[in-house]
């Protein structure tokens, strides 16, 4: 199939198309089109997944076409093992927020309209190889989140919305700053190629105002994508935004949306500017480390069900930023134990595969119990589990997937971030551990309070999971315990890939360094 | 050029005065409601106008004896008025504004002005400068005032001509200053003479060039000239108002560009080699402090604003703000950007006061809460509109963005000198999104989804696409207009 990367970036673009035409008293038949439409996309995403060359770490299925040449602006996409699972995440669960949605009833027709447009610019980010389509994209993209959480979310969801939008876009604002200076310093070209190849000699030595040019477009690329992940003292828009968005875009916002921060420093700072990955590394790990203990110690305190998922998100990133980190293991400054580098980098992005899916699964678990008892106060319930025993095993393994049980795919990313990290990072790793105990109390104390004890007379009258809220959750659950136990086949996709990203900081960045 | 080869370059304007001439004697004939037959005139006069622009080709001289250039930069900003007025006296017509009201004048007024304009984007020479500001400001004063029944429109008014008459007062002073300092009033003299004085009168120069700038900063309204723009805005009739907020700033920009270009700036023009080494002052830094205040100033006082026109009188004044922005790098690529973003700034703001006009006859108010639950009840306004708000932010896939990339692209390709200005104008992008979502906030999120719904009649939907697809169209591919900018990038220069 030709041009299998545009037609999984536009697959939903016609659905959106075909869902304007639909008169909006049909209901049904605007999620059977939204629903076959992330259906083909999760297809095409299969496909891709299967005919991916996993012994080949450079991009694949490069797409290029001429936009606008006198800016040296193309349409350029192109896969790679960092993107390829990110872009499959983002089908599936495109595909079951659908299903996830399904009980939307107020202006259907917008809700599925923008989720679809929503999908468009998610899947744009991971596949564009041109920096300029890759910001039109990132901006698209909060657009239609705009309105998904402010029309459909809870009670205070103006002030969400507004928020959410207004943090990433003074993120984005100083990307574009950045985008600019990278785009003159590399010749005038938005080529993300070129400027990989370009970026980390053309600014070597360059200083503005008494500060190296590559320390200070690092820092605006980072704080653009650091409010996306989101990074400690830019995570305040999380709580809100999660809590007031509906279930599905909740699933989407911690699925996909938290990771595409991630991607981007991966992807442009890593390769972009190598050299001060040496210089921020330090930071990277004091900060995933205030990540891990902020976020885990907020989601204790917590009452409401989906905020404690909602910082437990944020804790599960800072073990990625620790993973991120450890790159500079591969160093000779610190002994060039590539094993280590391998382990934190390829640790980092299975961590975001497996928050993905571990985090999607727990908030849809969240909106299940949400539809029927319409509040989340976990002191609320008691004694679930004898009225919904199948929803308390799903929850039960969902849980503890989030605290990173052996078995359980979250505990192989963790376990392979923290590897990385000790060498380099070792105080700031054997602190940061605290952080699982952490996680462990705060699911398990939720867990006990929620579906142990005697049971809330109120709540005598809740029926169990139904099948439509399974048919979400169990692919999910699926996968999570598959890579716990099989972790080898996500891995070897990626790993090529991450070698060719961390020859990059490691030889690219060592020749470069000013530092 | 003398003064009789000059007219066979000037007849867009030869056009223009005729039909001024013929729209007053239809007006003196025709029944005294009747004014569409006005409107139809100088609507057809002024298309006319626009293709003899258009086709009015020759190398860039100057027309009668070095007064006014004619070069493709005039003929780019005359189209850009035109589009702008023909689009207003659309509008105008479909107001209901002027219900009770002899708007014959109306018409010839605004044409009078668009005459104006036209000098205003070639003149090369001081007193030509002050003529056509006049001109032009003489048509505002009376059109703001245009509803003689309204106080709010009779305090614009009087606002607008004691603002404009101390302005244009200090400004007189500087121009004489600098006459008194180069014995003449051609630009292309003056920035020899002021090379021949070799800073011995740098002082005096430079208090002449900021009472000189003040006039300019009263037409753009940048701070701290802008006091009379929220009032006068606010109590125009609305057309007005967006006719005021797009074309004289295209003109007034114009000027700028000519004066700081040719006066100032070594190497005649545009040629990115910068400031005249003959003139001390630091302009960069002064034009930069106003393009960030001014930006600052009128998204600040925008976000608190609780009607729609207040809110867009102050945000026209944050635009102006960014487009000061790439005046100092002199570079061809500041021109460059500030001309994109004329085009991007007509097609956004137009459109939004365009839906304001709408709203205001069919809600009978201006602010936020008139638009509450728009989208739901009217989705081709409510899709508009947000389409126009988040042009106006600078968001992707709109012109808004375009036109702010290339000012950003401009000030960053400027040099490490100039990247506090981007950084001001990136933060500024920020504070305007609030206030612009404050509408598409209240059209969507307050409301419910209505069954009952409106559309607008045939003429104004037409009116409303024809702004809102090009300001997504050039938004993904802008190629069209980056030709024509990039042909008219070319400004009549006198070389030594």
């Amino acid at each position: 199939m030709d041009n299998i990367l545009s037609w999984i970036i536009w697959i939903p673009i016609i659905g959106m198309v075909a869902i304007g035409f639909v008169p909006r008293g049909q209901q049904d038949l605007i999620k059977k089109i939204a629903a076959v439409t992330t259906g083909i996309q999760l297809l095409v995403a299969v496909m891709l997944w299967i005919t991916f060359d996993a012994t080949d770490g450079s991009f694949q299925f490069m797409e290029r076409a001429e936009w606008i040449p006198s800016l040296g602006i193309a349409y350029i996409l192109g896969i790679d093992g960092l993107s390829l699972p990110m872009v499959a995440l983002n089908a599936l669960i495109a595909f079951l927020g659908v299903f996830v949605s399904w009980n939307i009833d107020r202006a259907v027709k917008g809700y599925f309209a923008l989720f679809l447009l929503l999908d468009t610019g998610i899947m744009g980010v991971f596949l564009s190889l041109d920096f300029f389509l890759f910001y039109v994209f990132w901006e698209v993209m909060l657009l239609p989140m705009y309105f998904l959480i402010g029309m459909w979310g809870g009670p205070q969801r103006e002030y969400a919305a507004i928020k959410f939008f207004l943090y990433t876009l003074f993120g984005s604002v100083l990307m574009l700053i950045a985008l600019l200076a990278l785009y003159f310093a590399c010749g005038n070209t938005f080529d993300m190629l070129l400027m990989m190849e370009r970026a980390p000699f053309a600014l070597d030595g360059v200083v503005w105002w008494g500060m190296s040019a590559i320390k200070v477009i690092w820092v605006l690329l980072f704080i653009g994508f650091a409010i996306k992940v989101p990074v400690f003292p830019f995570h305040t828009w999380l709580p809100l935004a999660h809590v007031e968005a509906p279930t599905a875009i909740s699933v989407v916002l911690a699925g996909i949306l938290l990771k595409l921060g991630v991607y981007g420093m991966l992807r442009i700072n890593y390769t972009m500017l190598p050299d001060a990955v040496w210089w921020f590394a330090g930071a990277f790990a004091v900060l995933g480390m205030i990540n891990v203990l902020w976020g885990a110690m907020c989601a204790l305190a917590q009452k409401d069900l989906k905020k404690m998922v909602a910082y437990s998100s944020i804790s599960h990133m800072g073990f990625l930023l620790l993973g991120m980190a450890a790159v500079i293991a591969g160093g000779a400054a610190n002994g060039s134990n590539l094993m280590a580098a391998q382990a934190g980098i390829n640790g980092a992005v299975f961590q975001m595969f497996n928050h993905g899916t571990i985090s999607a699964m727990l908030f849809i678990l969240v909106g299940v119990i949400y539809d029927q008892a319409h509040h989340r106060d976990i002191e609320g319930f008691g004694g679930l589990a004898a009225q919904m025993p199948v929803y308390s095993g799903i929850v039960a393994l969902a849980f503890f997937a989030g605290l990173g049980l052996p078995g359980l795919s979250g505990f192989v990313s963790e376990a392979m971030c923290f590897i990385g990290a000790f060498p380099v990072f070792r105080t700031i790793v054997i602190i940061s551990t605290i952080g699982i105990l952490l996680n462990a109390a705060y699911f398990l104390w939720a867990f006990q309070r929620m579906f142990f004890g005697k049971l809330n007379e109120k709540y005598t009258g809740l029926v169990d999971i139904n099948r439509r809220e399974l048919f979400t959750v169990v692919p999910l659950l699926a996968i999570t315990i598959f890579l716990g136990i099989y972790p080898r086949p996500f891995l070897d996709m990626i790993k090529e890939t991450m070698n060719v990203l961390i020859d990059q900081v490691v030889i690219v960045g060592g020749i470069a360094g000013i530092f | 050029m003398s003064n009789l080869q000059s007219l066979s370059l000037y007849w867009p304007e030869l056009i223009l005065s005729g039909t001024i001439l013929l729209a007053i004697i239809i007006d003196i004939f025709s029944e005294s409601q009747q004014s569409k037959k006005v409107s139809n005139w100088v609507t057809l006069g002024l298309l006319l106008t626009l293709i003899a622009v258009a086709i009015t080709k020759h190398s860039p001289t100057t027309l009668f004896m070095d007064t006014l250039a004619f070069d493709p930069f005039a003929s780019f900003i005359k189209s850009i008025v035109i589009v702008a007025t023909i689009l207003v006296i659309v509008i105008s017509r479909n107001s209901n504004e002027f219900k009770g009201y002899h708007t014959g004048e109306y018409y010839v007024l605004l044409a009078i002005m668009v005459f104006g304009m036209f000098l205003m984007a070639s003149a090369i020479d001081l007193i030509m400068v002050y003529l056509s500001i006049e001109v032009v400001s003489l048509m505002s004063f009376i059109l703001a005032g245009y509803l003689k029944d309204n106080p709010r429109s009779n305090e614009a008014s009087l606002k607008y001509v004691i603002y404009g008459a101390f302005s244009s007062g200090i400004m007189l002073y500087g121009l004489s200053i600098i006459f008194g300092l180069t014995g003449t009033t051609n630009y292309f003299e003056i920035r020899d003479a002021i090379k021949a004085l070799d800073g011995s009168a740098d002082l005096a120069l430079t208090i002449a060039s900021v009472f000189v700038l003040a006039g300019f900063g009263y037409k753009i309204s940048a701070v701290p000239f802008h006091f009379w723009t929220p009032d006068v805005y606010e109590g125009s009739p609305t057309p007005i108002t967006a006719y005021l907020s797009v074309a004289p700033k295209a003109a007034g920009f114009a000027l700028m560009i000519r004066f700081f270009n040719q006066v100032f700036v070594d190497g005649a023009s545009l040629s990115g080699v910068g400031w005249s080494s003959t003139v001390s002052f630091s302009w960069p830094q002064l034009l930069g402090i106003i393009s960030v205040i001014t930006m600052s100033m009128g998204n600040l006082v925008a976000v608190q604003q609780s009607s729609v026109k207040r809110m867009l009188a102050y945000s026209s004044i944050a635009h102006a703000g960014y487009m000061l922005m790439a005046l100092p790098t002199t570079s061809s690529e500041g021109v460059f950007g500030i001309m994109i973003y004329l085009v991007m700034y007509l097609f956004m703001n137009l459109g939004a006061f365009f839906v304001l006009i709408y709203v205001i006859e069919k809600e009978g108010g201006e602010t936020f809460e008139h638009f509450n639950g728009l989208g739901w009840r009217m989705p081709i306004v409510g899709l508009v509109m947000t389409i126009f708000m988040f042009s106006l932010t600078g968001l992707p896939p709109t012109v808004g963005f375009i036109g702010k990339f290339y000012l950003f692209a401009a000030v960053i390709n400027a040099g490490p000198g100039f990247y506090w200005l981007a950084f001001f104008g990136a933060l500024n992008t920020v504070v305007s999104l609030y206030y612009y979502l404050r509408v598409v906030k209240a059209m969507y999120l307050t409301g419910e989804p209505s069954d009952v719904i409106a559309v607008p009649s045939f003429s104004m939907t037409m009116i409303f696409l024809l702004l809102a697809i090009p300001s997504v169209f050039f938004g993904i591919y802008w190629v069209p207009i980056l030709g024509w900018v990039k042909d008219s990038l070319l400004l009549f220069v006198q070389v030594l």
